[in-house]
């Protein structure tokens, strides 16, 4: 939301239909015509300029002044560069790592939950973004129910959210502490997925808004590279695991086929790092070996600029919005209906 | 070993006074081994997708694992396997019988407690083969079978080890030469390389893991090398068999679009070494240090398992060293001790049956007598009770005979009377 939006593009999310004779769809966030999603609104041409399309810039200022939060989890065996990435995405220092150096930590006997919280700013415009770790995720030996502590941290959240939401005198605006992203790492062997990754993704893809990524992928040649990332996308298929973006929440044919495009790349193959180095007179973000540099933002190297134009310059909000409309009220429904007393009405959850 | 003092076996290097000929017997050995062919045994352990057998094939230069028979790798596994494909490979008239063993699902389940078993299993296995093969009365073919080294690959994850690693190696560093490799090592920048190699060789002592040492030679060459090679330990290798054309030469390497990762660039991964090491000058090492320190230590165990029946085989372990005389000795004092044990048990045995006899009679005897008492006791009153009824009898007796008179009496008087009145009657 750090653009001005252009007059064609309908922002979401959708609100019921207005009767028809308002003003063409195109400004404002009403979609007036129950007529039909593109095409020109039925309605009476406007005599003159009345000013609603302005109503963007007034959001976009309050945007700017409120700010917003996004949370982002980490899910991934420990070496396979999940806070050096996620460095990389927000190009500065926000994982745990940083704020707990130390290169040769134990790994952790049971899987635990890290949050770190940085306030970043980019033109104007605050985002508090909360980094969540899972260090210890499927390093140990047995690794039954390794899962079991990130389900568990998700829905404390929204159970925290439900609680704030159903107070009667409640806050203007809820701490959102919802995780709205998780970026789940592939190991890359090269061959398929693991059982692992199978059985984490399986349990938690109806939760939360799961983004596979390959990790490390310079290890794979860009043969290997389209092989794996088939391989994958089959067997994810094949075991009914719906990544973000899902298919089922698709509203338009816009969205179908910007999301197709994206369905067709993903699992996006990433490279991450921290460090600069001189190619061809530029300074770029890569990893020096001894035959080459990897360039962490040149598309024919590694897709990691595919993967930040689609986490935050583009489905950003998208990702927020799914976690709360669809994530957050299939858990808060269930919540509601297990409570037992009638069903959907608010009450005191205590 | 009886020595004779006068007659001192001495290793004095004598000079030849001509040409004896046996110089020619480094090449009769050689000759008689090049006929014979050789052996070796080559385990690979890691988890999927570390590139085990790509770098098998670039090791030995054929592809064992082609299109037509793909690996392990390409089969999805449920639980260990432990596979093995015998390769016969021909060079300079030297001709190698190559056994790859591979595991495949390693490492691979959500639960990987004991995934090690089968590999230790199939291990053992091969040294009880060879000892049965070496035990038996005909030896003319002994097949040898057994692991000769174990290439166990570490996942470049640039931080340490897993957990997984350090149990296997743990578990199977006495039972064959453990050789640890970084895969994928094109991964690593150099720096991290480094770091990573670091680690993990700390790791390694702090767990006391005894990977494969190289032996130490008298040679200063050799030395500096082996000393270079203990540097670079573990050795992070890139495996390939594609043939890349770079600046005009041919090399094996692996293709990406910043660059051309050589394989057999010792700059850019120890391959060479590795390579080196295995085939060209230490392949013979491998399989003596197979023969003399971890078959040996498996037969010992074994044996003394089966000798001392009855001993606990935990007990054995600390005799393993003992000379046979010495065990004897052992033995013999045993078995003494075990018969005074005997002894003195059959005697408290003894006594304990003793005193329960003793008791038992003292029981009856105060039995008897309490019986007798009894019955003593019931003579006495029926004693009484018959007294009493003869002195009732007599008091009867004497009652009846005193009325017995009286009636005499009373008859006598009567009669008398009677014949008063008959005299006087007579008057009338």
């Amino acid at each position: 939301m750090s653009e001005i939006v252009p007059p064609e593009v309908r922002p979401k999310p959708v609100v019921p239909a207005k009767p028809s004779h308002v003003a063409p769809h195109s400004s404002g966030p009403f979609v007036p015509s129950p007529q039909g999603t593109g095409g020109e609104g039925r309605g009476s041409a406007l005599l003159g300029y009345i000013g609603i399309d302005t109503i963007i810039e007034q959001m976009r200022k309050k945007t700017m002044k409120t700010g917003f939060d996004f949370n982002i989890m980490v899910v991934g065996q420990s070496g396979l560069g999940k806070s050096t990435l996620v460095n990389t995405l927000f190009k500065s220092q926000v994982s745990r790592r940083t704020t707990s150096w130390s290169r040769d930590e134990k790994i952790p006997k049971t899987v635990e939950i890290k949050s770190v919280s940085h306030v970043i700013e980019e033109g104007g415009v605050k985002m508090k973004l909360t980094v969540i770790d899972t260090p210890g995720f499927g390093d140990q030996i047995n690794n039954e129910n390794c899962w079991e502590p990130i389900s568990k941290y998700i829905n404390e959240q929204y159970e925290k959210f439900l609680k704030e939401e159903v107070n009667i005198a409640r806050k203007k605006r809820i701490p959102d502490t919802r995780v709205h992203c998780c970026l789940y790492f592939i190991s890359p062997t090269g061959h398929s997925l693991r059982q692992l990754d199978i059985e984490f993704m399986k349990h938690l893809s109806r939760v939360v808004n799961i983004i596979p990524v390959i990790a490390k992928s310079d290890t794979l040649t860009l043969d290997e590279k389209t092989e794996f990332k088939q391989r994958v996308r089959k067997e994810l298929e094949a075991c009914g695991i719906e990544c973000y973006p899902q298919k089922e929440f698709d509203e338009d044919m816009e969205d179908k086929s910007d999301n197709d495009k994206i369905r067709e790349a993903m699992p996006f193959a990433v490279v991450g790092s921290d460090k600069e180095y001189q190619v061809n007179g530029k300074r770029v973000l890569g990893r020096k070996t001894a035959w080459g540099v990897v360039e962490v933002e040149n598309p024919n190297h590694c897709e990691f600029s595919l993967l930040r134009d689609f986490m935050i310059r583009s489905h950003l909000q998208d990702l927020k919005e799914v976690t709360h409309n669809i994530h957050y009220e299939t858990y808060r429904a269930k919540r509601l209906n297990d409570n037992g007393a009638s069903g959907g009405n608010r009450k005191n959850t205590d | 070993m009886i020595e004779r003092p006068d007659t001192a076996v001495s290793s004095v290097a004598r000079n030849l006074e001509g040409y004896v000929g046996f110089a020619n017997l480094p090449n009769q050995v050689y000759r008689k081994s090049v006929k014979r062919g050789f052996e070796f045994t080559l385990m690979v352990v890691g988890e999927s997708g570390l590139g085990k057998s790509t770098l098998i094939n670039s090791l030995f230069l054929t592809d064992l694992y082609s299109k037509d028979y793909p690996g392990p790798s390409q089969r999805i596994k449920k639980t260990v396997q432990v596979e093995q494909s015998k390769v016969l490979i021909k060079e300079g008239g030297v001709q190698l019988t190559l056994t790859i063993v591979d595991t495949p699902g390693f490492g691979d389940a959500v639960d990987n407690s004991n995934c090690w078993q089968p590999v230790i299993n199939y291990i053992d296995s091969k040294f009880e083969d060879f000892l049965n093969a070496e035990s038996r009365v005909n030896r003319r073919q002994m097949p040898d079978n057994r692991v000769h080294c174990c290439l166990y690959f570490i996942a470049p994850s640039g931080h340490g080890l897993k957990p997984l690693d350090i149990e296997f190696m743990k578990r199977l560093h006495d039972k064959v030469n453990v050789i640890p490799l970084i895969a994928k090592a094109d991964t690593l920048t150099p720096e991290e390389c480094q770091l990573f190699k670091k680690q993990i060789m700390k790791e390694i002592q702090e767990h006391k893991i005894k990977i494969y040492e190289f032996p130490d030679t008298e040679d200063d060459e050799d030395s500096k090398l082996i000393r270079k090679i203990k540097e670079k330990m573990p050795l992070a290798v890139v495996g390939s068999n594609v043939v890349i054309e770079v600046n005009g030469r041919k090399v094996r390497g692996r293709q990406y679009p910043w660059g051309v990762a050589e394989v057999e660039n010792g700059e850019h991964c120890d391959f060479t070494v590795l390579r080196n090491m295995l085939i060209r000058t230490h392949m013979q090492d491998l399989k003596d240090v197979t023969n003399n320190v971890h078959y040996e230590n498996y037969r010992s165990k074994k044996l003394a398992a089966v000798t001392c029946n009855g001993v606990d085989a935990t007990k054995n372990k600390g005799q393993l060293t003992k000379s046979p005389l010495a065990q004897m000795e052992e033995e013999r004092r045993e078995h003494v001790m075990k018969m005074k044990k005997m002894e003195t048990e059959m005697e408290q045995v003894f006594e304990m049956k003793v005193k329960e006899k003793k008791q038992k009679l003292k029981d009856s005897e105060a039995e008897l007598e309490r019986r007798h008492e009894q019955m003593k006791k019931n003579l006495e009153a029926q004693y009484k009770e018959l007294e009493e009824k003869r002195r009732q009898f007599e008091e009867e007796k004497a009652n009846w005979e005193t009325k017995q008179r009286i009636l005499e009496q009373q008859k006598l008087d009567a009669s008398k009377t009677m014949e008063k009145n008959k005299k006087k009657g007579k008057i009338f």
